[in-house]
């Protein structure tokens, strides 16, 4: 009998209604306003790479070692020194990352031992054409530049 | 008599997908209709098919480890976990304490973020779309934990050979305790909309009834064969990383049908709760890793590990002939094997019936073609 009533008042549907109902409460809502809002991602973010310059005199940090080249699984770092003859050291002429294939595991900034190349927390890195994809040493250090929009 | 031609014929070859939304990525089934019944199914398999494990023969052990992410993304953790235990297995190291309770830690947490994404498009595709962004928001807390600790939200790589790469980042006691206390009570509330639902009851009692008998012939693991009354779970059969330490029970239904299916995943979830409390309440001191030195070069052999993903039971086999390159990496991916067991639950069934049972088997295809 208590059965029949149940099913006949729908007790089971106005149980899930009412649990719709109470998450219909604002501080339920949990959709971010993006680009108007940016997230805030954690500290440890793998996103686009960056090439670290010493703030000091804005000399690059790498050391031209090739470590990350070799360390990366889809082969997508190229690293072309020169041997700076005065000091007998290798020195960094052109850094290539290609972002198109960088999956952002993350073991290239393992790999460096100088913590030169690492990978930030920007993660804007869409572009209009293939080659914007490909970043040069100039984009590394610098960073991306997303375009801004306004509302 | 004349000759029965095609127009008589009440056969119904039906494709269903690749670009169906219901078959969770891009799986075919060819469906042979008699009206609404179906009598026979064939599954096309491939569209997302990367080579994994030829891939793997190309890379070192170090390199490999973000593609297993890719296999099954939405327990990417668990597959990492695997190919580490494979790997340490080979090189005979085992991770040190710490790293392994924090390996439970985040396994566990992927394992809820599994079910609740389970839970979300098998009531989407059965019709009901409010559970959906309920169990999302819910996944996106256990993200955020992924994202804090190791930088990245689906396909991780937060687990290295030997042991950890990330110290475990401040607060992530905290957060897991905070999570835990928050999700349970969002359980009861998915249980609210759905357990006594009548729509709910009615698609999906008896409906794919898979026995035991048939799920160990077909090989068949995880939640669809606790379903089906076996009580077998890789977690307590052969523990691995330190579970044995972790009180918790291992739920099954005997129904063996969809909605018990369902059932012994919202048991399961309520688990691994569980165990996350005992986890994060004694995370010892120590190393992260254990020594295994920069280049990873084992010395031929080979080892087999398989351990209880969401899905089911997942193997990672690997040969070793003693250079830094895996010989050959073979996976034993639990959706793959699970989706065999498609024709046997979908036949003499309604088309209709044909989603829910795919739902059910909880299939990743990023897993089943690899």
């Amino acid at each position: 009998m208590k059965k029949f009533l149940r099913t006949i008042f729908l007790v089971d549907l106005l149980q899930g209604l009412w649990v719709t109902f109470r998450n219909q409460h604002p501080k339920h809502i949990y959709t971010e306003q993006y680009p108007a809002e940016r997230p805030k991602v954690a500290e440890r973010y793998r996103g686009a790479p960056r090439l670290n310059i010493n703030p000091d005199n804005g000399e690059t940090l790498c050391i031209a070692c090739n470590l990350c080249a070799l360390a990366c699984p889809e082969n997508l770092i190229v690293v072309t020194s020169e041997r700076n003859e005065q000091t007998r050291r290798k020195e960094l002429t052109e850094f290539t990352y290609d972002t198109s294939r960088c999956m952002f595991c993350g073991l290239c900034e393992d790999a460096c031992p100088v913590d030169a190349l690492e990978l930030t927390q920007d993660f804007e890195l869409a572009t209009y054409t293939r080659d914007g994809l490909i970043w040069d040493r100039q984009l590394l250090e610098e960073g991306p530049k997303p375009t801004p929009y306004r509302f | 008599m004349p000759e029965p031609t095609f127009l008589d014929s009440t056969e119904l070859v039906l494709n269903m997908g690749p670009q169906h939304p219901s078959t969770h990525g891009v799986l075919r089934v060819i469906l042979k209709l008699d009206g609404e019944k179906v009598i026979g199914t064939e599954c096309v398999i491939g569209y997302l098919h990367r080579g994994v494990e030829k891939i793997a023969e190309n890379r070192t052990y170090t390199m490999f480890a973000p593609y297993v992410d890719r296999m099954d993304y939405i327990a990417a953790i668990s597959n990492g976990l695997g190919y580490c235990l494979a790997v340490e297995k080979l090189l005979k190291v085992e991770a040190p304490p710490r790293a392994q309770v924090v390996r439970v830690i985040l396994t566990e947490l992927n394992r809820i973020a599994s079910h609740l994404f389970w839970l979300g498009t098998h009531a989407l595709d059965i019709g009901a779309i409010t559970p959906l962004f309920y169990t999302l928001r819910e996944r996106e807390e256990i993200l955020k934990i992924f994202e804090d600790y190791c930088g990245a939200r689906l396909t991780t790589h937060a687990f290295r050979i030997g042991g950890l790469q990330y110290e475990v980042h401040d607060g992530l006691e905290r957060q897991v305790k905070d999570f835990c206390d928050y999700i349970v009570p969002k359980i009861d509330e998915y249980e609210e909309l759905l357990t006594n639902n009548r729509i709910w009851v009615e698609r999906l009692k008896g409906v794919g009834i898979l026995t035991a008998d048939e799920c160990k012939q077909f090989g068949v693991t995880g939640p669809v064969l606790r379903a089906a009354g076996v009580q077998w779970d890789l977690r307590k059969a052969q523990p691995y990383s330190g579970y044995e330490k972790y009180d918790f029970d291992v739920p099954i239904a005997h129904g063996a049908d969809t909605y018990d299916r369902y059932v012994v995943r919202m048991l399961e979830m309520r688990q691994c709760v569980r165990i996350l409390r005992q986890a994060v309440e004694g995370i010892p001191e120590g190393p992260i890793l254990a020594k295994v030195g920069k280049v990873i070069k084992p010395a031929a052999g080979e080892a087999y590990v398989s351990i209880e993903a969401p899905k089911g039971e997942l193997g990672y086999f690997i040969v070793s002939d003693g250079s830094t390159q895996p010989y050959r990496l073979r996976v034993r991916p639990p959706s793959l094997i699970n989706l065999q067991a498609l024709d046997r639950m979908v036949r003499g069934g309604l088309v209709a019936d044909v989603v829910a049972i795919i739902g059910t088997l909880d299939i990743v295809l990023g897993e089943v073609d690899r």
